[in-house]
């Protein structure tokens, strides 16, 4: 972590059986990733609810990830899928607001793919450090 | 729910993991931090919190502290929070009053070279643990009974030993295969390594067993259609393929006294329809009523519905027996059992994708698992290896090792097979044993004998004479005329180009999951791994067991596996799956959804949103509210995250929980 760089807040909601599992793999592994990203637990994406992704972006979240199982491979049958077709939704509404649209992330990592998880990180981080600070951010402080 | 709380007094515990953790985190300054946290009342730090000091701290601590939570900061939950809420509950809080930050796997690990960046992470994380401690409910599991079966999915080796050791723990088991016949691919083997043991003389033993075994309901032609239920309660659904052929049992229960199927082969005389015998792997004809091999269990004859032509000669010929049926359809049966053990086998890999080695495009380039029917005595050419061009024995033979194992070119696997050295060197040894004066050439990258006696055969086919090449085939070409074959590689020991002439060449091609084998994985909510293998618990620590309660692995469905692996990890599915219905009852999550009805509105939406049907709506004081069946509901969620009106409580992952979370990490932090 560089001094006096720009930070960003990037919050992480991922499923316990694939992206969490996933994200451990990474650890034991060794892969090294970004370290701006803070995670929490749920056991299915489909428990996130909208409110929880307006709340981040609420409090001056830079950006949002939402992890979960492959599709066909959700523990729970379909959370997944029912959690990705909110996407859509949500981020037509973060672009109606101000919010560019790729502040918020799905994706899709397996037990398994731990080396996918560092690469989505890496990757959430540089976009979100591109974008620079949400512009809610910006107007909770003012 | 929520009753009236006490202000929360949480105790907060950082581990410092030898250095996994406090090598790239600064442990002392994260404790001191945590210390400050709201309703942290007590924050301390030790070496190994998970050892029986660390795990004493968190006992004393709440007992002098009276805390109504605690957080400790070391590795995943996945790993240790069973841990220390055991030692939450020694110290006399409930269990679920637990809360762990995971500072080491998505942490500490992953920002080696980044301290600054991993000890601010790590804070969060403790903030965002406390803020979730602080808001953390008395649950308690729910407790099911466990219904007194199993089933085995697979019948081959693996399964076949699972299916015995469970039916000899008194457990009454389902074994079930897709095949007409137990046996699976140990059944296509001659001999086995090290010990040359005959693979059907040692497997056949165990097939009759599994066959007369009074606690084994074995359903062979049978494939699973659907799956309900959750550990302890499955509900499975079993398609009986159409088989054609009434066993002796269900010809007594149709009222055909003294009939039913005998094996006695007289519709196979008649059957004039020819096809290709898969168990011989094409190279031997079979009829469209048919044994799969003639060790067959059970010995019941089955119609092959997509090539019977219904001429009904088998059924003249079958006579008074009336054991064919024509007209068969699919029937279903739903089972109950407690726990189930998936041992699901492999595929041989396409090895014809590699086209530089020529398989199918040339007539002497056989798989290995061809060279073992053709050496086997019961197979095509009973037990004498020939060369399928033109009938001749072969006598130089070049056996490819890792065709299509240890391959990134991206058309192969990029994992070992495990198996295909040792089978290699013993082919090359049932060669020379058979073909006096022949030669056998092993090309190969490293031969990997690892198991037990396995070096020591290794240096005995040395002995024996077979010549060992240590490079990669590169390109393998027939000769129009001779049909000989030209090996194309690269000596790598001795830095030379080779150029081989062989009148046959035997790939041992690599191994992949069952073909269509996913729908069925799924079905039991089993993960798998990049490659396909189906994803144990834990590689180490739980290799048996799947993220699904209650759902277990045996074999190669597991990972490539030789035959005492595969027996081994058998064993161990055995006991494990045995387990919960010994115990008798099995305690699930308390991660139930709740109405919260004075918000509810009736709206129906969480019903149909709910995977396990556990939702519906009820009437009471008047209104529709939604009510919850638990030991239906597994706790995703789903209804929690999409219930417009914020009626539903999900216990353990509550709203007020986790907007807590979120607000601590993004308003609580340090500016």
């Amino acid at each position: 972590m560089a001094e006096g760089e720009w930070q960003p807040k990037i919050l992480a909601i991922i499923c316990n059986w694939c992206s969490y599992a996933g994200a451990d793999l990474a650890g034991s592994a060794r892969t090294q990733y970004p370290p701006d990203v803070r995670a929490i637990r749920v056991m299915c994406t489909g428990r996130v609810d909208p409110l929880f992704i307006m709340k981040a972006f609420a409090d001056g979240a830079d950006g949002v990830l939402i992890s979960g199982c492959h599709f066909g491979d959700c523990h729970y049958l379909a959370g997944n899928f029912k959690c990705a077709k909110r996407m859509f939704l949500m981020k037509s509404i973060l672009k109606d607001i101000g919010i560019e649209d790729n502040r918020l992330r799905m994706t899709f990592v397996s037990a398994s793919e731990g080396a996918k998880w560092a690469n989505v990180i890496t990757d959430v981080v540089e976009t979100v450090k591109e974008l620079g600070p949400s512009p809610i951010s910006a107007f909770n402080k003012n | 729910m929520a009753e009236e709380k006490k202000q929360p007094r949480i105790g907060v515990f950082v581990c410092h993991c030898g250095t996994n953790i406090a090598g790239s985190i600064d442990v002392k300054a994260v404790q001191e931090y945590a210390r400050t946290l709201p309703g942290v009342i007590v924050a301390d730090d030790y070496q190994y919190m998970c050892s029986t000091p660390g795990q004493t701290k968190i006992d004393n601590a709440i007992k002098e502290n009276d805390l109504t939570g605690v957080v400790v900061a070391a590795c995943s939950p996945r790993l240790h929070e069973p841990t220390f809420r055991t030692a939450t509950k020694e110290g006399g809080l409930n269990p679920f009053r637990f809360e762990m930050a995971n500072i080491r796997e998505q942490d500490a690990w992953v920002h080696m070279h980044d301290n600054a960046g991993a000890t601010a992470k790590a804070k969060d994380a403790i903030r965002i643990a406390v803020a979730k401690a602080a808001l953390l409910e008395d649950l308690y599991p729910k407790s099911v009974p466990v219904e007194h079966a199993a089933m085995v999915v697979g019948a081959g080796v693996g399964g076949i030993q699972a299916a015995l050791d469970l039916a000899n723990a008194g457990i009454k088991t389902y074994l079930i295969d897709k095949l007409p016949t137990v046996g699976g691919r140990m059944s296509q083997l001659d001999k086995t390594f090290p010990t040359l043991d005959c693979s059907q003389c040692i497997l056949t033993p165990k097939m009759v067993d599994v066959g007369r075994h009074p606690n084994i309901d074995l359903r062979t032609y049978t494939e699973v259609e659907a799956v309900e239920g959750y550990i302890g309660n499955f509900d499975i659904t079993l398609r009986k393929k159409a088989r054609g052929v009434l066993t002796p049992t269900e010809a007594t229960e149709k009222g055909i006294v003294g009939g039913g199927c005998n094996g006695c082969g007289d519709c196979d005389a008649v059957c004039p329809v020819i096809k290709p015998n898969p168990f011989e792997l094409g190279m031997k004809p079979r009829k469209a009523i048919y044994i799969y091999h003639p060790q067959v269990t059970p010995l019941i004859y089955t119609v092959d519905f997509d090539s019977c032509i219904k001429c009904g000669l088998c059924v003249e010929a079958c006579g008074e027996k009336k054991a064919i049926d024509l007209d068969m359809a699919d029937a279903f049966e739903t089972v109950k059992v407690g726990t189930v053990i998936l041992a699901t086998g492999y595929d041989i890999f396409p090895i014809e994708k590699k086209r530089e080695w020529g398989y199918k495009q040339f007539d002497n380039v056989i798989t290995s698992l061809e060279f073992e029917r053709l050496i086997c005595a019961s197979g095509p050419t009973g037990g004498h290896l020939i060369r399928p061009s033109d009938g001749q024995t072969p006598k130089k033979v070049a056996f490819v090792l890792c065709a299509g194992s240890r391959d990134n070119t991206g058309v192969g696997k990029p994992y070992c097979s495990r198996f295909c050295c040792m089978y290699s060197l013993k082919h090359a040894h049932q060669m020379m044993e058979k073909i006096p004066g022949c030669q056998p050439y092993i090309f190969y990258m490293d031969i990997r004998s690892f198991g037990k006696q396995y070096e020591e055969f290794y240096y005995r086919i040395q002995d024996e004479g077979a010549k060992f090449i240590r490079g990669r085939v590169a390109n393998i070409l027939e000769d129009a005329k001779t049909k000989d074959l030209h090996v194309y590689a690269e000596d790598t020991l001795l830095g030379q180009p080779v150029d081989l002439t062989v009148d046959l060449v035997v790939l041992a091609a690599a191994i992949e999951p069952t073909q269509g084998i996913d729908p069925v994985r799924k079905m039991f909510g089993v993960s798998c791994s990049q490659d396909g293998w189906m994803l144990e618990a834990h590689p180490k620590l739980n290799p048996c067991g799947t993220t699904t309660a209650g759902v277990f692995l045996a074999g190669v469905c597991q990972g490539p596996k030789d035959i005492p692996d595969t027996v081994a990890q058998a064993e161990g599915a055995a006991s494990a799956a045995s387990i919960p219905i010994h115990m008798g009852k099995v305690e699930l999550e308390p991660y139930f959804a709740q109405c919260i009805e004075e918000k509810c509105a009736g709206c129906g939406m969480c019903v149909n949103l709910c995977p396990y049907s556990a939702l519906a709506l009820v009437e009471k004081d008047g209104k529709q509210v939604m009510q919850v069946t638990e030991a239906k509901c597994k706790g995703c969620g789903t209804c929690g995250g999409f219930c417009p009106g914020g009626a539903i409580y999900m216990q353990h992952f509550t709203t007020p929980q986790i907007v807590a979370q979120i607000d601590a990490f993004l308003l609580g932090g340090e500016e």
